[in-house]
């Protein structure tokens, strides 16, 4: 079958199900939408379609990025707008349909939009709501709309075509179109990618690998795990692109082994490939032969770096090594290699597919197109998103993110993960892009946005991201290895209330020697959070070491929890609920608690009813209170 | 060599950068990674066991010790540290009466923590034998917990 005649069945394939005269409901059934329920709620749709006698088509799909709203059904009856149900549980799932399939009421109070044509009553279209308005998808576009396991699904929507009108070009052609597309590197550090490509195409020798680097290890990011989970072929297209531009026979994609359902739609996308030719010898009998193996990563974030993800793949220890020599003239097995990130890949399929000058028609002067970020953290609406270059984090935390949750104040976000940094509320209205990150202090990074409120401890963040830095630092070089230990420790010791003054100069002094000092990525941004927490939040470091206070009643070792003695109504809830057996009171005697037995955990806190509201947690000044049960009049 | 090893490690034979495959499915098959297993891989691979164990050692997926019945990693990425992973960690400790990278002595559970699920839109999140459980308190924690107990005393 040739290229023209599987199109031809993939669209048929498609309009049939479009145009389906059965009702068609669509799971959204990610890692994000089982771990809110997707499953259960699969298996009641199933069982009660069964019960009613309802014909209906059940697909399940990958992510549309409104995590929040996790479980989703989308259904469709035929000549209707397709209806998107948010935070779907068993019991609604059945609603839905006794309701809707069986009674023809489309329940607005469960539904969070309409798509598509057309209309309903009460239910507001989900592409106009503030979540999504602002968003533009290009990488993310067929995510929650096509079954990921599924190829025809994928070629019924442009799919391979990019790669079909590549393989009619030449492969300077194809450079020269990511060039003009603007395309830059959407692993992290924005380096342009025709050029990138170009590199690898000129290095002399005839045997070249392409990586994909899907070991997206940043906490707090899940971008690739999203569009592995939801688009897989759109990734493997940008590598054909990309392999036959730069002249590779072999690929790989290096997966983290925390991502089983990502390796696993890979791997089915990987079998469907070869029944259609699509991977493989002789690709679509063009002369053109490109071969995929997936390697599945171990859990070492420095795997991320380019030179340490080639050492893994060839079965070493994966530490960075210096450079140059560059991977595009020495990478795989000392052979020229090219590697870019999950995003980057299918960005370059989006781009074959639609031209360089619609690609280019989104975003800035400087970055073109779109980014995919997770938007996490305290913000109400946490999902995937994607965005144009040039929209600013005010758009994105408080129209997208819907704002604070409980409406608590704004304080930071974080991008870039640990080699990023915390960007305080002045930065709210810049607009996003590469250069705008780093000249800020932090970095783009691969995508995660964490979204921190007022009580979130930036010390404690920085302590946490060190944390991991020095956790994961491969120990080649010294400056990192033992700079990240020393920090790590000072800030150990701010945070349990033992800092010095001096301490935030030190801090900054070894921050520099790290970054200075160190061959990869790893060392060279590891220090970020620290630098821009100092840099943004100094008072809050100082609050902590001089006051021994944390003002966001974070750190355990400077908070203390106590019981207001004209609130407690000894009701024993707390005395019996405390582990750690450190609350004395008794019937009509005001609980205390024994500051030495407490272990800090917080359960008084949370079992204490609302309407007493006696446990307080508080750091700084110790309040006097009682040191004994006093009984309840006296303590009036 | 045992015989299961060997069939284990038959598919890889002639592969090129086979050590890391290999080391992950001798684990997945036999749960860790015991001294004969490693020293069959490096003679497999042939490479010295201390290569071998120092590739092993390098990555924390791989385990030298063996690992409980059930197993639960509690992830402690930056979306679930902000939004309480470090509490569910200390109640899951407190639950099972270990500490994370510890195994209950009747091999029952083992609790890890892990980096990040890229789960961070329902964090905290913890994953129990494969399966993840998103938007967790420590009440929620400590009720996964005694049913796994009362299940297992069946």
């Amino acid at each position: 079958m040739n290229f023209a005649e599987i199109k031809e069945q993939a669209i048929a394939e498609w309009q049939a199900l479009q145009q389906s005269h059965k009702p068609v409901i669509f799971v959204g059934a990610a890692t994000c939408g089982r771990a809110a329920g997707a499953e259960a709620v699969l298996t009641a749709l199933n069982r009660e379609l069964k019960d009613k006698n309802i014909d209906a088509i059940v697909i399940e799909t990958g992510c549309i990025g409104l995590c929040y709203a996790e479980p989703l059904v989308d259904v469709v009856k035929p000549g209707r707008p397709r209806i998107c149900y948010r935070n779907v549980t068993p019991e609604i799932a059945s609603q839905i349909v006794e309701d809707y399939l069986i009674k023809d009421n489309p329940r607005p109070d469960l539904a969070l939009g309409t798509i598509g044509e057309g209309t309903l009553n009460g239910i507001p279209k989900l592409f106009e709501l503030p979540v999504l308005k602002p968003q533009v998808r290009i990488v993310l576009r067929r995510c929650g709309f096509i079954d990921p396991t599924n190829i025809r699904h994928y070629i019924a929507t442009e799919g391979y075509t990019g790669f079909v009108k590549a393989l009619r070009m030449k492969p300077e052609e194809i450079i020269e179109e990511i060039k003009r597309s603007g395309l830059r590197g959407r692993g992290g550090a924005g380096f342009p990618t025709g050029r990138k490509w170009e590199f690898c195409r000129n290095s002399p020798g005839e045997e070249k690998y392409i990586i994909c680097n899907a070991d997206e290890g940043d906490p707090g990011a899940f971008m690739n795990r999203s569009l592995l989970e939801g688009d897989p072929h759109s990734v493997l297209e940008g590598m054909l692109i990309g392999a036959y531009a730069v002249g590779a026979k072999e690929g790989y994609i290096y997966c983290r082994a925390e991502y089983p359902l990502a390796l696993e739609r890979l791997k089915i996308a990987l079998r469907q490939m070869q029944e259609y030719n699509l991977v493989g010898d002789n690709i679509l009998g063009s002369g053109f032969s490109f071969h995929i193996k997936i390697k599945e990563g171990a859990g070492a974030f420095v795997c991320g770096e380019e030179t340490a993800l080639i050492a893994s793949v060839e079965g070493r220890r994966g530490m960075p090594r210096p450079r140059p020599p560059f991977p595009a003239v020495s990478g795989l097995w000392g052979k020229p290699t090219n590697i870019n990130n999950v995003e980057t890949w299918a960005c370059a399929a989006a781009i074959l597919q639609r031209g360089a000058d619609w690609y280019a028609s989104y975003g800035t002067e400087r970055c073109k197109g779109t980014k995919t970020f997770s938007l996490v953290g305290k913000v109400k609406n946490t999902g995937l998103i994607e965005v144009p270059f040039g929209i600013t984090m005010r758009q994105i935390v408080e129209q997208i993110g819907g704002g604070i949750l409980a409406d608590k104040r704004f304080k930071a976000v974080q991008t870039g993960g640990p080699s990023g940094g915390c960007l305080p509320s002045e930065f709210l209205d810049t607009p996003i892009d590469y250069e705008s990150l780093t000249s800020a202090g932090s970095i783009m990074g691969s995508g995660g946005m964490i979204v921190m409120d007022e009580d979130t401890c930036v010390v404690d963040v920085a302590r946490y991201f060190l944390d991991f830095i020095q956790k994961e630092s491969c120990g080649k070089c010294v400056p990192c290895r033992v700079g990240t230990k020393q920090m790590l420790s000072i800030l150990d010791r701010i945070t349990r209330g033992e800092g010095r003054l001096e301490d935030i100069d030190v801090l900054q002094k070894l921050a520099m020697t790290v970054k200075q000092g160190s061959l990869c990525g790893l060392g060279q941004t590891g220090p970020n959070p620290v630098l821009t927490t100092i840099r943004y939040f100094r008072q809050e470091y100082e609050a902590h070491i001089v006051d021994k206070r944390c003002p966001a009643l974070t750190c355990k070792e400077l908070c203390f929890y106590y019981i207001l003695p004209d609130k407690c109504q000894a009701c024993m809830i707390c005395l019996r609920n405390c582990p750690a057996n450190a609350i004395k009171g008794g019937k009509k005697l005001v609980h205390v608690i024994d500051q030495s037995k407490c272990t800090k955990c917080g359960t008084c806190l949370d079992v204490c009813p609302p309407r007493f509201s006696a446990v307080v947690k508080i750091s700084g000044e110790k309040p006097r209170l009682p040191q004994e049960p006093v009984p309840l009049e006296r303590a009036r | 060599m045992g015989k299961q090893l060997t069939e284990i490690l038959a598919p890889f034979q002639g592969e090129r950068g086979a050590t890391i495959p290999v080391l992950q499915r001798v684990q997945q098959e036999l749960g860790y990674l015991s001294e004969e297993a490693i020293s069959a891989i490096a003679e497999f691979l042939n490479l010295s066991e201390s290569e071998v164990f120092g590739v092993a050692s390098f990555y924390t997926q791989f385990r030298f010790i063996p690992c409980g019945k059930h197993n639960i990693k509690v992830c402690l990425g930056t979306a679930c540290h902000v939004r309480g992973g470090q509490r569910i960690k200390e109640t899951l400790e407190q639950e099972l009466g270990i500490s994370a990278g510890g195994t209950t002595p009747d091999l029952e559970f083992s609790l890890e923590r892990v980096a990040c699920f890229g789960s961070c839109a329902l964090a905290p999140v913890i994953v129990l034998d494969h399966q993840v459980y998103g938007r967790m308190t420590p009440a929620k924690a400590k009720e996964i917990i005694s049913n796994l107990k009362s299940k297992s005393k069946e």
